[in-house]
């Protein structure tokens, strides 16, 4: 088998230094999106560990493998979790959780953990949609606006170029950056379209980060016009698979005319979503407790 | 008077020969890497197979998407003129004609000597185009030419989720791993762009008789899928894919006067 250039990354992460044991609350958020299912483990309302992997076929087992590895190491078993929220689009198929949020609301609050009370606008960039959402100063949801018909402007078209141009998903950004002169983007309303344009210049010879340069813009464009509805508050921040790719995130910085916040030291942009549930998770244990 | 029509399609390029109202031969290429090229080669074997020259021809009219290229046209007409003239030729008591091609989906309103009235047109969406099945064929594992046959065979109208190509083929690929029969896979395919072609055409206004032209009209399961979508009966003429280029060679006539 060839190599699978959309490939990005699995990978877990524990926040060194601390204990789980210290935390009176331990819960989690399980986010299955339909690219990728990511777990974060909060300990009384810090982040403490998480996992990002692929979802498989089964959004079930996806979010059961995404657990198992966000707790392997530490010593947290799923007994110790007082409560779970799920969210993404296989929200309802975690079978552990205690409820489920839809990943809006999840990303709006988690963006808010990790850059602060002045977020306005999150950018949601996924797998297979796309998200614009307006929040207040405690990270709930006022507006938002999505795309989730057409892959123009979402991750899995990004995947689409990385296999076409093999060129490794996590390199198409930078690469497409290295080009002296920007040229007119591809098709920003069709992958296929687009597909069928890129195969065509580079068999007039265009090199692969001209290429992609054209595909970049393309797709910040088509994201750009879910920001115009929705228009842009300060401060915007962009979360998602995408927000990693700095070719996709310079170019609608242009158009915009808008800095996102930089990508915050200690923080995986993909786990915004997962964050924001597993907040969720600990609101909700505390209010049951007190309840109870 | 002897008129030939270029087609330069998304896909393949197509040629009619004319003498008056009677066509002498027509030929077709595959677009191919070099458009231009391929045009040349298949309007000469067309010429040849008529017995014709260049020079015997009057007019030499092109259209389709990549009109601009054509080899030794003097003229040209938009797809849709050249849909409506050459579906109301074939079929005089038409007054809509859906054209369905690789990368584009048309439906062209007009009256019974083949004006063109008016028209919608998708050309930003692969997934109401050919280009959507063919993609599907890949996925699903089955001839492009056998798709059609194949979802006549279903038992079930299973549902399709998702609109773009793209996430269609993933759903494709769940719907094998679920053991859903390939018969049925099909038909959902075939039944999904025929509904985003009649939900367009409906913006134009359903009016009978409707003729189907087009690559995509020669696939028997989508003529299927497409007359339950719309509800009426559908018109196809023998070869479909070559009703632009006829089209496109009965303009010179249409403007002379002539019938």
């Amino acid at each position: 088998m060839s190599k699978e250039y959309w490939r990005w990354p699995e990978y877990r992460r524990t926040v060194p230094g601390k204990d789980w044991k210290d935390a009176k609350v331990v819960s989690a958020g399980v986010d299955i999106g339909s690219v990728s299912s990511k777990t974060v483990i909060m300990t009384d309302g810090e982040l403490y560990a998480y996992s990002i992997m692929r979802t498989g076929s089964s959004s079930p087992d996806s979010a059961q493998k995404a657990m198992d590895w966000a707790l392997e190491g530490t010593g947290i078993k799923l007994d110790d979790i007082k409560y779970t929220v799920g969210t993404g689009y296989g929200r309802v198929n975690v079978p552990f959780a205690n409820r489920a949020i839809t990943e809006i609301a999840c990303h709006a609050r988690g963006a808010n953990y990790i850059w602060g009370p002045t977020v306005r606008t999150v950018l949601d960039m996924g797998g297979q949609d796309c998200k614009a959402i307006h929040c207040d100063e405690r990270g709930k949801v006022t507006a938002f606006l999505m795309n989730d018909k057409c892959a123009a402007g979402t991750g899995r078209g990004m995947e689409v170029f990385a296999d076409l141009l093999s060129v490794s998903i996590e390199e198409v950004g930078s690469m497409s950056l290295s080009v002296e002169k920007e040229p007119e983007p591809v098709s920003s309303t069709c992958v296929v379209f687009a597909k069928s344009e890129a195969v065509g210049l580079l068999r007039k010879g265009w090199p692969k980060d001209m290429v992609l340069a054209a595909y970049c813009s393309a797709m910040a464009s088509r994201i750009s016009e879910l920001l115009e509805k929705i228009k842009v508050e300060k401060d915007f921040v962009i979360t998602g698979g995408i927000a990693k790719n700095v070719g996709v995130v310079k170019r609608l910085e242009d158009i915009i005319g808008f800095k996102a916040l930089p990508m915050k030291e200690g923080f995986d942009p993909m786990t915004a979503g997962g964050l924001g549930a597993a907040l969720f998770a600990k609101a909700l244990y505390e209010r049951s407790a007190q309840a109870a | 008077m002897i008129t030939a029509g270029i087609d330069m399609g998304a896909k393949n390029v197509k040629v009619v020969i004319l003498e008056d109202n009677k066509i002498l031969s027509k030929g077709m290429i595959l677009g191919g890497f070099d458009q231009k090229a391929s045009a040349e080669k298949v309007f000469n074997e067309t010429l040849q197979k008529a017995g014709l020259s260049r020079n015997n021809i009057e007019h030499v009219v092109a259209t389709g998407a990549g009109k601009d290229v054509a080899p030794c046209a003097n003229g040209e007409i938009s797809m849709m003129g050249a849909d409506a003239l050459g579906g109301a030729f074939l079929f005089p008591s038409a007054r809509t004609v859906i054209d369905v091609g690789a990368e584009e989906g048309r439906a062209v309103k007009c009256d019974e000597e083949g004006k063109m009235l008016d028209f919608v047109i998708n050309e930003r969406c692969a997934a109401g185009a050919g280009t959507f099945v063919e993609a599907m064929s890949r996925a699903l594992e089955v001839k492009l030419e056998e798709m059609g046959p194949l979802a006549l065979k279903a038992q079930k109208a299973v549902p399709m989720n998702a609109q773009c190509t793209i996430f269609a083929e993933s759903e494709v690929v769940s719907l094998i791993h679920a053991k859903t029969p390939k018969a049925d896979i099909s038909r959902a395919i075939h039944d999904a762009i025929a509904d985003r072609i009649a939900s367009m055409t409906r913006r134009l206004g359903v009016q009978r008789d409707v003729v189907l032209v087009g690559g995509v009209a020669k696939n028997a399961g989508f003529i299927e899928s497409l007359k339950r979508a719309l509800g009426v009966d559908l018109l196809v003429p023998d070869e479909p894919d070559f009703v632009g280029a006829l089209g496109a060679a009965l303009a010179p006539m249409r403007k002379n006067g002539e019938k």
